[in-house]
């Protein structure tokens, strides 16, 4: 069995150390511990260059990762005597930064910042979006270059294949496959296009990626379009993105103006020419084949699949769409290679993944973190937790389309597959945090009204199906709701999903399905005992002071607007009910649960 | 502009890092305002103003202004990250034109970070 050891003294023996005495300081240790017959639980190790040559020889000491420096073989008996015999760490020879800056937290500090690594995101914070020069200086281009110059179509393929990125945009389609198929597909003329129409409400990663780096996006299209032979390409932005469409702008311009985009790419003979088409904001227009019907310039209105779109898309012409992030990811992956991309991640989910959060949470941003990554660390950890000191309930991920995740799945790995099997999906990456004031039912009515609303009306299980569950919702959400309904919502959401025409049915009834199966009982409360356990649905709450919980603090009393409350030190709160608005405020600032 | 070659893109790059190294491009400091979509939201524009407004009345020439977009906690925008030649990085949080001003005269100028306004030292990890 091999011996444990108490401590790890870790060595310095790179060059610059040696140089500096380091192995006689490591013959010093081991005099000095076998003096004191600690070698069995001091292990004393010789490393390779720590990087800081000029502190040399500097020790790191485990468990407690205390870094000295300059340590010379005369100090050492010291050193051993204070810090191993007497646990007290050796002030003088300890590391101290510059002065002055040791309040401040570092990166690997700060939670929100220690688990994020940025890949799509690479250039966040550090150019300036405006300018080109910015972007090349961060290896921008020099992807493109690779791509163009060193290799093929095939090469190119198989290279995104076998690095396994799937589609950012929800559906998590491979990648390299998507471009294999249109690359087989014989034609003259091909499209490449973008897709940045992010509609999800409480989603904004495509948005900020057009923002803070729009040619990583540029780049990413060159080389897809390499790949598949195409030479003419579109990016669908939502016109309620301005900024997005007008940095998207400056950068094909300035790409355009040197020569990285249009005739003869940099000398390599490769055409692209690529254009903005702003979308006026439909949520289906984020649907491939309803897109490419906008564009088109008819009504952004889906079509059956097959045939798909790599085969007959825009113009009827083989065509690849891919998602914001996708074409962001796809630069570093021709870079630094397929392995390097599939070094991150789980086994089918590889990479990373940027997510917007939104909600409850105490830290609201844009993260991106390596696919697997618990759930639980990004709530708790990045997200920074709760807001307010409330209870995490559940999170929305994948917006309208995707589904709720409860706290008994919080240690959920992030990845496509163990995301689908809670039946959320993973979604283009948004993440709505609610907290125990919210009403599912309620929550999943909201989503309904979203769906109702951007229903295109082509196909009737979507149209009328859509309309009829959130009909459902509403009567039950209003206190009117019958035996049966809850079943009633089950048969009709599946129905809605088998039947409908396109994406946007096929998943609209997921948040129903999801709070159904985790939160039945929130359902049964509103239909049985005509009652909002969240307290959220108007009609069903009392406004009435439940005297066994009420804590006499007077919170309510205090923050109601209309003076409905009455209220004494040391006496239960009681609402006048002719004079309340049921605005709720009371309910809001109860702690306690104590307003039925 | 000249179409650009190959060559041109390798020299950019170098070009540009030289003149971005704060000690050989002749600044002793660089201030990014994050003006994404939840920058400008927030304020980021005042904040802007405030910093080019110090910059006028010290008549510094050694300090870079910048831009750049999101920065990830949109809850606590606006932001702005101060670099000093030799030291990392700093960003600050839940700025106001005034908390700005005091940024560019003690830390930028000054030398010395504002610590209440700071959230972290350092760079993130990419890749």
């Amino acid at each position: 069995m091999e011996t444990t050891y108490r401590s790890n003294v870790m060595i310095c023996a790179g060059t610059g150390c040696v140089a500096n005495g380091s192995l006689k300081v490591k013959d010093a240790f081991d005099r000095e511990l076998a003096k004191r017959n600690l070698q069995s639980e001091i292990k004393v190790i010789l490393t390779g260059c720590n990087g800081f040559c000029a502190k040399g020889p500097v020790i790191v000491v485990y468990p407690e990762d205390i870094f000295y420096q300059q340590v010379r073989p005369d100090d050492v008996a010291h050193l051993v005597e204070e810090h191993f015999v007497k646990g007290r760490p050796v002030q003088k020879f300890l590391y101290t930064p510059p002065a002055k800056k040791e309040a401040i937290p570092v990166m690997n500090e700060i939670p929100f910042f220690k688990h994020q690594v940025l890949r799509a995101l690479r250039n966040r914070s550090l150019i300036d979006a405006e300018k080109i020069e910015e972007y090349i200086a961060r290896d921008g281009y020099m992807a493109a270059v690779k791509a163009l110059t060193e290799m093929t179509p095939e090469q190119i393929v198989n290279e995104v294949k076998r690095s396994g990125l799937r589609g950012r945009g929800g559906a998590g389609f491979l990648t390299g496959l998507k471009w294999e198929l249109c690359l087989r597909v014989k034609g003259d003329i091909k499209y490449i296009l973008c897709n940045g129409d992010e509609g999800d409400p409480g989603a904004f990663m495509d948005r900020s990626v057009m923002e803070a780096d729009p040619h990583s996006v540029l780049e990413g299209m060159i080389i897809a379009a390499k790949a598949i032979d195409a030479h003419y390409g579109y990016i669908y932005v939502r016109a309620e993105y301005p900024l997005a469409v007008h940095r998207l702008q400056l950068a094909i311009d300035q790409a355009k103006d040197r020569g990285l985009l249009g005739k003869d790419i940099l000398g390599t003979g490769f055409d692209l020419d690529i254009e903005i088409y702003q979308g006026a904001g439909a949520f289906v227009c984020g649907e491939e084949t309803a897109l490419m019907a906008s564009i088109e310039g008819l009504r952004g209105m889906p079509r059956p699949k097959p045939p798909f779109p790599v085969y007959k898309g825009l113009f009827q012409r083989p065509s690849v769409l891919n998602n914001v992030e996708t074409f962001a990811n796809v630069p570093p992956i021709i870079l630094h290679g397929a392995d390097w991309h599939a070094s991150l991640g789980t086994e089918k989910s590889k990479g990373t993944k940027v997510f917007a959060l939104s909600g409850a949470l105490n830290n609201i941003g844009l993260v991106e973190v390596p696919m697997g990554i618990p759930l639980k660390t990004i709530i708790y950890d990045i997200g920074g937790g709760i807001k307010g000191n409330r209870k995490f309930k559940a999170v929305q991920m994948g917006g309208p389309s995707g589904g709720c995740i409860p706290e008994s799945l919080i240690e959920t790995p992030v990845d496509y597959e163990n995301i689908t099997k809670t039946g959320a999906i993973m979604g283009s990456g948004g993440m709505v945090v609610m907290d125990e004031t919210t009403c599912m039912p309620a929550m999943a009515k909201f989503f309904l009204e979203f769906t109702e609303d951007e229903s295109c009306g082509k196909c009737v299980p979507c149209r009328i199906g859509n309309k009829t569950l959130l009909s459902i919702l509403e009567r039950i959400t209003n206190g009117e709701g019958r035996e049966g309904d809850i079943e009633l919502l089950l048969q009709l959401s599946q129905q809605v999903k088998d039947a409908s025409l396109c994406g946007l049915g096929q998943t609209s009834p997921n948040p129903v399905l999801t709070t159904i199966k985790y939160f039945r009982d929130e359902y049964e409360a509103h239909i049985h005992d005509k009652r909002c356990p969240a307290r959220v649905c108007t009609p069903l709450v009392q406004f009435k002071v439940n005297e066994e919980k009420c804590k006499k603090c007077g919170l309510c009393f205090k923050n109601c607007p209309v003076g409905a409350i009455t209220w004494e030190k040391g006496k239960a709160a009681s609402i006048n009910l002719e004079k309340c608005t049921k605005c709720k405020t009371c309910i809001k600032n109860c702690r306690f649960w104590a307003i039925d | 502009m000249a179409k650009l070659t190959i060559a041109d893109l390798k020299k950019i790059k170098e070009e540009y890092h030289a003149s971005q190294q704060l000690r050989e491009g002749g600044f002793t400091a660089k201030v990014t305002v994050h003006m994404g979509t939840c920058g400008i939201a927030a304020g980021a524009r005042g904040i802007m103003d405030a910093i080019l407004d110090e910059l006028n009345k010290s008549g510094r020439k050694d300090v870079a202004i910048t831009t750049s977009g999101c920065a990830g906690l949109c809850s606590r925008e606006p932001m702005l990250t101060v670099e000093r030649a030799g030291d990392p990085p700093v960003k600050y949080i839940s700025l106001t034109p005034d908390k700005a001003r005091k940024i560019f005269a003690e830390h930028v100028i000054g030398g010395n970070a504002v610590k209440e306004y700071a959230l972290v030292a350092g760079h993130e990890t990419t890749y």
